[in-house]
């Protein structure tokens, strides 16, 4: 497997790709809101999670969870490009009998660390990660990605108010901040801002970056401290790499058709 | 009960390095003993169950057993999706403690009164609940469920409850513990209703009706094998529950008995009615003789169903 990691561009047009191939064979929605997240995967597990596909128990490694679980295809794809399980998978995505559930499943998914799809429970889920992390002084980090809308539920501010006051310096948070929520925008919807100033005040370190950029990704990633969790905010664009179905709504819930897909793939390209 | 758990969990603690304890921001004069001695294992999170269900669902996920503690409505309504997603979801060993089980904070009104708690846990996956009906059997399941692999939901009272058991009793997961034998009814307790059971059942031995008395520590998994000998054994079986009338107790046998084949006991269900403790204050005691769950209650209900009299007023055998 080696080398397959080196180039995070293609990497991330290839989960994008297996994202459009997976909502279209299985008509499900959110393609939008995995294209949103896809740099941020494509580093993430290319360069900045320690993790053995070989190994998807080993204790040492890094724990990502992802909370917006409404964006699993691409999760899916990103464990498989990695090598966790056979690509070939991803082609029963949401069959019948199938572990790859629309909304991120852990059981008989290698690679997954837990189920999501109910927003607001991951970053907790994380806290209790990073703590026991800490506490029996095994060296890893907890990862936990979350979406702008899921932000207003109020567990999230719970786990943003105990991470800070319990030092939990090994937990970082990042917020797929595309603007766009399931029914308008976040700022009509419930507006977010000040948003990074909101996480400052609970006590987090903050860094705001191009979500579509790996190298600023790559290097907002590394700005921890030993003694404060990390709240990375990427600015992303919802539909990333498919002009027409950016910061449309329409993309959070229509899956695509035959003609659909082949035009998307065409803008992808084939890195 | 709350002291008998928490003394029996430092014992446990002592011995187990993997052992937690989190509360959302109770245990006042109770749980102070723990922080003192496992300060690295103790967490107040504050007023915010639904972030505790978490937290403890990843501390699991490492491998630690963790104790939630909370009153029994804030431990399961306030979190209920993050017990049935994060804890059923992921098998964690996570065993939530509650407190006030029932109308054990009965003055302070409905909000803190637990009446559903038994039925939203008994429908979430592989999750056991345990109703400990003196202060021997809460020893006794606190070491049972610390060691049993998986959700568990320990119903506690408050404090105050007697010693019923002589000593600490051999509990098994889902298994019955008999108190004492009869053959007209069969008197089915779960949680501190021991105590007025077997009350009862002296009204009602007194009045000529043998009468037996069995604690079910163990809602889920029911001890459906106990059941079914009991119902071909008895005339009536009765439940007694200090919860609302579905999803507990009463529910549980009943399901369990309509499914048998054959002759069976009748059964009678005495619980607390739907809605019976909204918007009034009154004490734990006052709340259970209303809803008929006090000793006198219990004997009178029973006799009725039987379509016997009882002998001598239960007040003047309390004498």
């Amino acid at each position: 497997m080696k080398g397959t990691f080196e180039d995070i561009a293609a990497f991330a047009a290839r989960i994008r790709r297996h994202a459009l191939h997976m909502t279209h064979n299985a008509q499900q929605s959110h393609i939008a809101s995995c294209l949103s997240m896809a740099d941020l995967l494509a580093v993430l597990y290319c360069r900045t999670l320690r993790v053995d596909p070989q190994r998807p128990d080993w204790k040492g490694r890094d724990r990502f969870v992802l909370s917006k679980g409404h964006g699993a295809a691409i999760l899916y794809a990103a464990l498989a490009e990695r090598g966790f399980f056979p690509v070939e998978w991803l082609e029963h995505y949401c069959a019948d009998g199938s572990p790859l559930t629309d909304q991120v499943n852990h059981a008989g998914v290698p690679g997954v660390e837990v189920s999501t799809g109910s927003l607001g429970h991951g970053l907790s889920i994380g806290c209790g990660v990073a703590l026991a992390g800490r506490t029996a002084a095994e060296p890893y980090r907890c990862y936990v990605l979350l979406s702008d809308g899921e932000c207003d539920e109020g567990s999230v501010w719970e786990a943003a108010l105990f991470a800070p006051h319990h030092r939990l310096g090994n937990l970082t948070v990042i917020v797929d901040y595309n603007k766009l929520q399931s029914f308008g925008t976040v700022a009509e919807v419930l507006d977010l801002e000040p948003f990074e100033d909101k996480w400052r005040a609970f006590g987090w370190k903050v860094a705001e970056v191009d979500g579509h950029n790996p190298d600023l990704i790559q290097a907002a990633l590394e700005r921890t401290e030993v003694d404060r969790p990390l709240a990375l905010i990427a600015h992303t664009v919802k539909g990333k790499g498919v002009s027409f179905m950016e910061n449309d709504l329409l993309w959070h819930y229509r899956p695509p058709d035959a003609g659909e897909l082949a035009a998307a793939l065409q803008e992808i390209g084939d890195l | 009960m709350r002291n008998a758990f928490l003394e029996t969990l430092l014992e446990i603690a002592e011995g187990d390095t993997r052992v937690w304890l989190l509360c959302g921001d109770l245990g006042y004069s109770v749980l102070e003993p723990f922080r003192e001695r496992f300060p690295d294992r103790f967490i107040n999170v504050g007023v915010a169950e639904q972030n505790m269900m978490g937290i403890a669902s990843g501390l699991a996920l490492d491998g630690n057993v963790v104790f939630c503690y909370s009153i029994a409505n804030f431990s399961t309504l306030r979190c209920l999706e993050q017990i049935r997603n994060d804890v059923c979801g992921h098998d964690c060993d996570v065993k939530i403690v509650s407190v006030g089980g029932g109308v054990a904070y009965g003055s302070l009104g409905y909000s803190h009164h637990a009446l559903e708690d038994m039925a939203l846990m008994r429908a979430l996956p592989g999750m056991v609940v345990a109703a400990p009906g003196d202060l021997m059997e809460v020893r006794a399941a606190t070491r049972v469920l610390a060691e049993h692999s998986g959700p568990c939901y320990l119903r506690l009272g408050k404090a105050g409850e007697p010693a019923l058991h002589g000593s600490v009793p051999t509990v098994e997961v889902g298994k019955a513990l008999p108190m004492r034998e009869g053959d007209d009814v069969i008197l089915l307790s779960t949680g501190g209703m021991l105590e007025n059971a077997l009350q009862a059942a002296d009204f009602l031995d007194r009045s000529g009706i043998s009468t037996g008395v069995v604690s079910v520590p163990f809602v889920k998994p029911l001890d459906a094998a106990y059941v079914a000998a009991a119902v071909q054994r008895a005339k009536l079986l009765c439940t007694i529950e200090e919860h609302g009338p579905f999803g507990g107790l009463g529910d549980a046998v009943s399901s369990c008995v309509a499914r048998m084949p054959g002759a069976r006991a009748r059964l009678l269900t005495l619980n607390l009615a739907e809605g019976s403790t909204m918007d009034m204050a009154g004490g734990q005691d006052w709340f259970r003789m209303r809803g008929g769950l006090d000793a006198s209650g219990i004997a009178a209900a029973v006799a009725d169903a039987l379509g016997k009299a009882l002998a001598r007023f239960p007040d003047a055998a309390q004498s």
